[in-house]
C-alpha cells in the first residue's frame, strides 16, 4: 500500500477562488474587529487590532495579492498565522473549512507568466470539484 | 546518569558564573594588591570548587585546568611565594579559558574538545621557577627529587639511547679568585664529554658569580664516573667533587596519576570537602547580594499581569462618571492602590543592579590599557543602582563602545599627559544613579577632549557639509556631528575603535530604548558622555491626544508644556512653519498632515504640545487633548519595525488601541 503524505490547509476566498495556508502557521480565525489605522505604512497594511490584549497588525491580503482591496461584510474574517516571531492577520473575504490535501495531488505553481499573484503561490491543490491555490506564509510576510 | 546531569546542568553554568564572577573581582583586587593572601585563598576556593562541581559533570579539560590553577596558588599560599606580573597575567588568561569553557557548555550543552595544553605548561612553568628558586634557598640537599618534568623526561630519553644521567657537585677551594671562570672551564670541559641539561645555579648566575663555591650540573654522557672524576680533578682550584648516577625515581610519575584519579573521579569524601568549601566561601564573601534565580518568562507573564489589570482599572474608571453609587467609588480606589502597589512590586522584581553591566569593565579597561600602553584608573559609582533588566540588555555594548573610545582617542599617552601637566594616570569615572523615573550614566575621561579643529576637517572631508557653512557652526551643531553615521576623528584606525562604527550606533541603541545622550568637552580637560535611560519599558505615563478623529499617545516624558499658539505666531521660514517659543524659535510640526489626515481649522488658536529630544523642542499641532494616563506599552511587532514614527502602541480602557508617537523621529 502506497502511504500518502496529507497535510491540513485552511481554506478561504478571495473573490471567488479559494486559497489554501498550512495549518501549522494558522494560529486562529477571527471575526473582524475594531482596526486601528497606522498612518504612512504600505497600502496593503489596514492597520492594527486588539487581539486579547495583544496587538497585532492586519494585512489585507486582495491588496497584497494585487487585487482590489477587501470589501469588509458579515463574512470577511481575519486569518491570524505566525511564521518566526512575526503574528499578523490576514483580511479575507470568507473561511471556513479545513481540508487534508494529499502531496500527489498538488501541482507545481505555472511558472510561465510573470504575475504578481504567482509570486506568493506554492503550488496547485487539486481536491474534488476545487482549485485550490495554496500560498507561501513567508512570503506573504515579507514587504 | 546522563539526564540526571543535564538536570544539574543549568545550576551547574549559573553557579559556575557565580564563581567566575567573584574570581575576576578578586583578581582584580589582587592586581593592585599582590599580598593580599585572602585573595589568593579565595581564588584558591573559587578553583577548587570549580575542579569538583566540573569533575562532578564530567568536564574534564575544565577540571584539568582547575586542578593545575589549584596547584599553583596552593603552592603560592603555603610558600608565601611573591606574585609577579605574569603570574597574575597567567591568572587572568585562565580566568578567560574557563570562562570560555563555561560560554562554550551552556550554549552547546558539551564540553569543548580542546585541551588548554600551553596554559596548563604556563600554570607549571609557574611552579618550576619557584620549585628551584626555593631550592636555592633550601641548600642542594632535596634538588634531585624537585627536577622538573623536562629534566626527568629528557634524563628517562637518554637513559634509552643508553647514556647515563650523571649528578655532578663541584666545590671550588675557597681561595679560588675567579669563580666564574674556573666554573665556566668545567662547563667547557663538561660539554666535551656529553650534554648538560641542567645546572643549578643556572648558568647566569654562575656567569654573573652569584653562587657560593660550589654548584651542581647534570650531565648526560657514555663516560664512566670515575673518567669524569679524573677529568674535573684535571682542572685547578677544584676542592671535591661529587658525581652520582642519578636514578630516576618512578615515584614521580606515580603521585601524578594519583592526582588524574582524584580529579576525575571525585567520591563521596571529596564532595564532602567541597560542601565544606562552599561554606567557608560563603562566609568570604559577604558582599553578595541574596539573589532569587526567576526564569524571565514568567517575570513577564507577571507583568502582562499586571498590564491587564491598568486596562482593567482604567475601565472601570470611565465607568465611575455614569453612575452615582459610592461603593463603586471606594472599590475603584481600592483598585487603584493595588494596582499600583502591583505595579511597582513586579517592577523591582525585574530590577537588577547595574553592576551586571558595570563588572565587566575593570577587566576590560586593564586590558586595554595594556595593550594600549595608557595608565588609565577606572572609578566606578553607583553599581547599585536598578534598572530593568531589559535596559540592562541594551546598554552594554553603548557603554564598552563609549569606554573604549574614551581610552583610545581620549586618555593621552602617558608622556604627553607628563607634558600636559596632568596625573601620569588617566582616570575614567563610570558612574550610575536614580533620576525620576530615569537612570543617568555618566561617563567622564580626563583625557585630550574632542578637537572641534578636527571635526569641522572631518565634517567637509565626509561631505556632511561645505568648508563655508562648517564655519558657521556652533559648538552644539558640531557635537551633534559626532553622532552622524561614520564620523570619526581618530587620525588613525585601530584595533579598537575608527572602525567605521561610531557614535551613531550607540545613540540609535540608547534612543532605541527611549533613552538619550548628551555630550560635554573641554579641549584637554575632558569628555563627559551623560546617558539617560528609563527605569522600565513597559509601562509609562503618556499624555493621550485627538487628531482630527484619531487618538494618539504621546510619553509624557518627551513633553515640556502645552501651550496655545495664536494663528498669527506662525510664520513660515522657506516652507518651514516656526514660532517663538520662550525666546527661542521652534519648528511646528502639523500632526494632521504628517498623519494623512485633515484638521478643520476652526479657530484662530492651536493647541500645541511642546515636545523635546535632548535640547531641541518642536511644537506639535494638536486637535485636541484627552488627558494624562498610565499606559501600557505593546510593541507594533516585528512584521511593523520599519514603521519609524511609533514607537508602539496601546490599549486604551475602551479596548481600542492608539499609536504611541515616537517623538524622537519627529525632531
Amino acid at each position: 500500500m502506497i502511504s500518502t503524505v496529507e497535510k491540513k490547509y485552511v481554506i478561504f476566498k478571495l473573490e471567488e477562488e479559494f486559497y489554501g495556508l498550512p495549518i501549522s502557521n494558522v494560529l486562529s480565525i477571527e471575526r473582524v474587529s475594531k482596526i486601528t489605522r497606522i498612518p504612512n505604512s504600505p497600502k496593503y497594511v489596514l492597520g492594527l487590532i486588539n487581539l486579547r490584549g495583544d496587538v497585532i497588525p492586519v494585512i489585507d491580503l486582495n491588496i497584497k495579492l494585487g487585487f482590489k482591496s477587501t470589501k469588509v461584510n458579515n463574512s470577511s474574517r481575519i486569518i491570524v498565522i505566525k511564521d518566526d516571531e512575526m503574528i499578523v492577520g490576514l483580511m479575507v473575504d470568507s473561511s471556513s473549512e479545513v481540508l487534508d490535501i494529499s502531496e500527489e495531488s498538488i501541482d507545481k505553481p505555472p511558472a510561465s507568466q510573470s504575475n504578481e499573484l504567482l509570486e506568493y503561490v506554492d503550488g496547485i491543490g487539486k481536491t474534488p470539484g476545487r482549485i485550490i491555490i495554496l500560498l507561501n506564509v513567508k512570503k506573504l510576510l515579507k514587504h | 546518569m546522563e539526564s540526571d546531569l543535564k538536570q544539574y546542568m543549568n545550576l551547574f553554568i549559573e553557579e559556575s558564573k557565580e564563581h567566575l564572577q567573584s574570581m575576576n573581582d578578586a583578581l582584580l583586587v589582587l592586581e593592585k594588591e599582590k599580598n593580599n593572601r585572602e585573595l589568593i585563598n579565595e581564588i584558591f576556593r573559587v578553583a577548587h570548587t570549580l575542579k569538583g562541581m566540573a569533575g562532578t559533570m564530567g568536564f574534564t579539560n575544565m577540571a584539568n585546568l582547575t586542578h593545575e590553577m589549584e596547584n599553583v596558588l596552593d603552592e603560592i599560599r603555603n610558600k608565601g611565594i611573591k606574585l609577579s606580573e605574569d603570574i597574575v597575567d597567567i591568572l587572568f588568561e585562565c580566568f578567560d579559558a574557563l570562562d570560555e569553557i563555561i560560554s562554550y557548555i551552556s550554549e552547546k550543552g558539551e564540553e569543548i574538545d580542546e585541551q588548554k595544553d600551553e596554559l596548563i605548561s604556563k600554570l607549571r612553568g609557574i611552579l618550576k621557577e619557584e620549585k628551584i628558586q626555593e631550592s636555592i634557598e633550601k641548600g642542594y640537599d632535596k634538588e634531585d627529587k624537585r627536577l622538573d618534568e623536562f629534566v626527568l623526561n629528557v634524563i628517562a630519553e637518554a637513559k634509552e639511547k643508553g647514556f647515563n644521567p650523571y649528578k655532578i657537585q663541584v666545590y671550588l677551594r675557597p681561595d679560588c679568585m675567579l669563580k666564574s671562570a674556573r666554573a665556566f672551564i668545567v662547563f667547557n670541559l663538561l660539554e666535551k664529554l656529553g650534554t648538560i641539561v641542567y645546572s643549578n645555579p643556572s648558568v647566569e648566575d654562575i656567569e654573573d658569580e652569584k653562587f657560593d663555591f660550589s654548584f651542581t650540573i647534570i650531565l648526560l654522557t657514555n663516560a664512566t664516573r670515575e673518567e669524569l672524576i679524573e677529568e674535573i680533578y684535571g682542572i685547578s682550584e677544584i676542592d671535591n667533587v661529587e658525581v652520582d648516577l642519578i636514578q630516576i625515581e618512578e615515584k614521580n610519575k606515580e603521585k601524578k596519576i594519583d592526582n588524574e584519579k582524584e580529579m576525575i573521579m571525585p567520591n563521596a569524601k571529596k564532595e564532602e570537602k567541597i560542601s565544606n568549601m562552599r561554606v567557608v566561601q560563603d562566609q568570604g564573601k559577604k558582599r553578595i547580594a541574596k539573589t532569587v534565580r526567576v526564569d524571565i518568562e514568567r517575570l513577564d507573564s507577571l507583568m502582562n499581569l499586571v498590564s491587564e489589570l491598568i486596562i482593567v482599572k482604567t475601565r472601570i474608571d470611565e465607568l465611575k462618571d455614569n453612575s452615582n453609587i459610592e461603593e463603586m467609588t471606594y472599590a475603584i480606589e481600592y483598585l487603584e492602590r493595588i494596582t499600583t502597589s502591583l505595579h511597582d512590586a513586579v517592577m523591582k522584581v525585574r530590577m537588577v543592579p547595574i553592576e551586571r553591566v558595570f563588572n565587566r569593565f575593570p577587566r576590560m579597561v586593564r586590558d586595554l590599557s595594556k595593550e594600549l600602553d595608557k595608565k588609565v584608573n577606572l572609578v566606578m559609582h553607583g553599581e547599585n543602582t536598578e534598572v530593568d533588566r531589559t535596559v540592562i540588555d541594551e546598554i552594554g555594548d553603548p557603554l564598552i563602545h563609549l569606554i573604549r573610545n574614551s581610552l583610545d582617542h581620549g586618555i593621552e599617552k602617558t608622556e604627553d599627559r607628563i607634558k600636559l601637566g596632568k596625573s601620569e594616570v588617566g582616570n575614567i569615572l563610570l558612574k550610575a544613579y536614580p533620576d525620576g523615573n530615569n537612570v543617568v550614566i555618566e561617563l567622564s575621561d580626563d583625557g585630550n577632549g574632542i578637537d572641534f579643529n578636527k571635526v569641522k576637517e572631518k565634517a567637509v572631508q565626509i561631505g556632511l557639509c561645505t568648508y563655508e557653512e562648517v564655519n558657521e557652526f556652533s559648538e552644539e551643531d558640531l557635537k551633534n556631528m559626532l553622532f552622524e553615521p561614520g564620523f570619526s576623528t581618530s587620525e588613525s584606525i585601530t584595533e579598537l575603535s575608527g572602525r567605521g562604527v561610531g557614535l551613531d550606533v550607540v545613540k540609535n541603541k540608547i534612543e532605541s530604548i527611549n533613552g538619550s545622550i548628551e555630550l560635554e568637552t573641554v579641549k584637554n580637560k575632558g569628555t563627559k558622555f551623560t546617558i539617560r535611560i528609563p527605569l522600565t519599558l513597559a509601562i509609562i505615563q503618556a499624555l493621550l491626544i485627538k487628531v482630527a478623529n484619531e487618538t494618539y499617545a504621546i510619553p509624557l516624558s518627551s513633553i515640556t508644556e502645552i501651550i496655545i499658539i495664536d494663528k498669527d505666531n506662525i510664520r513660515n521660514l522657506q516652507g518651514q512653519e516656526i514660532t517663538l517659543y520662550r525666546g527661542k524659535t521652534i519648528p511646528i510640526v502639523r500632526l494632521d498632515k504628517l498623519l494623512g489626515l485633515n484638521a478643520d481649522e476652526m479657530t484662530n488658536e492651536h493647541i500645541a504640545v511642546v515636545v523635546r529630544k535632548g535640547d531641541k523642542e518642536a511644537a506639535l499641532l494638536v486637535t485636541s487633548l484627552i488627558g494624562q494616563q498610565e499606559i501600557v506599552i505593546k510593541p507594533l511587532g516585528k512584521y511593523l519595525s520599519n514603521i519609524r514614527m511609533f514607537s508602539g502602541a496601546t490599549i486604551l480602557g475602551n479596548g481600542n488601541i492608539s499609536l504611541i508617537i515616537d517623538v524622537n523621529s519627529l525632531i
